[in-house]
């Protein structure tokens, strides 16, 4: 409970405007929802995204909200799809991707893990297009396609007996330990 | 069918002993399964909160609620485990009696154990003066 539920990322809803002049008095307002770790990074990317989609930079903008969005409901497990962008040494990819977490924010912090490990694309390489639950039936992917059949069951084969708190490790043990479960 | 000599499988139903964290020594049944490493484990009658749980923390016992709804809730789960008598089950195997034992050594103040010398004194003085008997007669 206690470190499994502290997700790298969270899912901000961040509304932005630009300031309002004398042509444009009430200027239109911009919603985003940014995966960032913390409320300044939110913002930070919320201008990022917004000035290549529009006319409008933090200078001459203003953030009207930072929210968070928190999960409905964190305790059903859900298959992600994720679509994203990224640039890669030599150009830039788009690419679809399946996790199967219990929070959008889960997902999005896996497939940033992810992304960096097969690919080694950091952070700032990576736009989020898109996040969405995918039917049990719509799922593309093997790997999660092997995690949702009825009926699942496995063993654990090869289980390492490890103490539960590193301050019990012991550098001698009476008996060899077994790997059968 | 068995899946070969591995006797004791990851699935709906199973019942776990919580290793690490702070329900630890607690079981639970394991009610989803999220990927190869973590479940979703539930313990209503136990004390242990819906929670995601690493499969490394945790210890596959030999109880499995059998035929349970994959991501049930609580309350329907209690009522499962009460039918199934899954938390007597438990108690009554020799591991939670070893387990329960190892607490109660432990635990033991000094006059406990001033009392298990005394008892062992006079266990071993029945036990020894039978096997003096018995020698005697073989030899």
């Amino acid at each position: 409970m206690d470190a499994a539920l502290l997700t790298w990322l969270h899912e901000y809803q961040v509304i932005g405007r630009r300031l309002p002049t004398e042509n444009e008095p009430t200027p239109k307002l911009f919603r985003m929802r940014i995966f960032a770790p913390n409320e300044v990074v939110a913002k930070s990317r919320y201008w990022y995204f917004l000035s290549k989609l529009h006319k409008a930079k933090r200078a001459s903008g203003e953030i009207v909200s930072v929210n968070e969005i928190f999960e409905a409901k964190p305790l059903n497990v859900k298959n992600f799809g994720i679509w994203l962008r990224y640039d890669s040494r030599s150009g830039t990819h788009n690419m679809y991707k399946e996790y199967r977490e219990t929070t959008r924010a889960a997902a999005v912090s896996s497939c940033y893990q992810d992304m960096a490990a097969r690919h080694r694309a950091r952070f700032s390489s990576v736009q989020i297009i898109r996040v969405a639950e995918v039917n049990t039936a719509d799922v593309r992917r093997p790997y999660i396609q092997q995690l949702i059949q009825p009926g699942l069951k496995f063993p654990l084969p090869h289980r390492v007996t490890r103490p539960a708190k590193r301050s019990d490790r012991t550098l001698i043990i009476a008996k060899r330990p077994s790997t059968f479960y | 069918m068995k899946s070969g000599s591995f006797q004791r499988l990851v699935e709906v139903g199973r019942v776990v002993l919580i290793n690490s964290g702070s329900d630890a020594g607690k079981i639970a049944t394991i009610v989803e399964i999220v990927d190869h490493r973590r479940a979703i484990v539930d313990g209503p009658t136990t004390n242990v909160k819906r929670q995601v749980v690493p499969l490394n923390n945790v210890v596959l016992t030999d109880i499995v609620v059998k035929s349970l709804p994959r991501a049930i809730g609580s309350k329907r789960l209690a009522v499962f485990l009460e039918k199934n008598q899954v938390v007597e089950a438990w108690q009554k195997s020799a591991w939670a009696k070893k387990i329960d034992a190892r607490q109660r050594r432990a635990n033991l103040s000094d006059f406990d154990r001033f009392k298990l010398m005394r008892l062992k004194k006079q266990q071993r003085n029945i036990v020894d003066r039978q096997v003096a008997l018995l020698k005697k007669e073989r030899a």
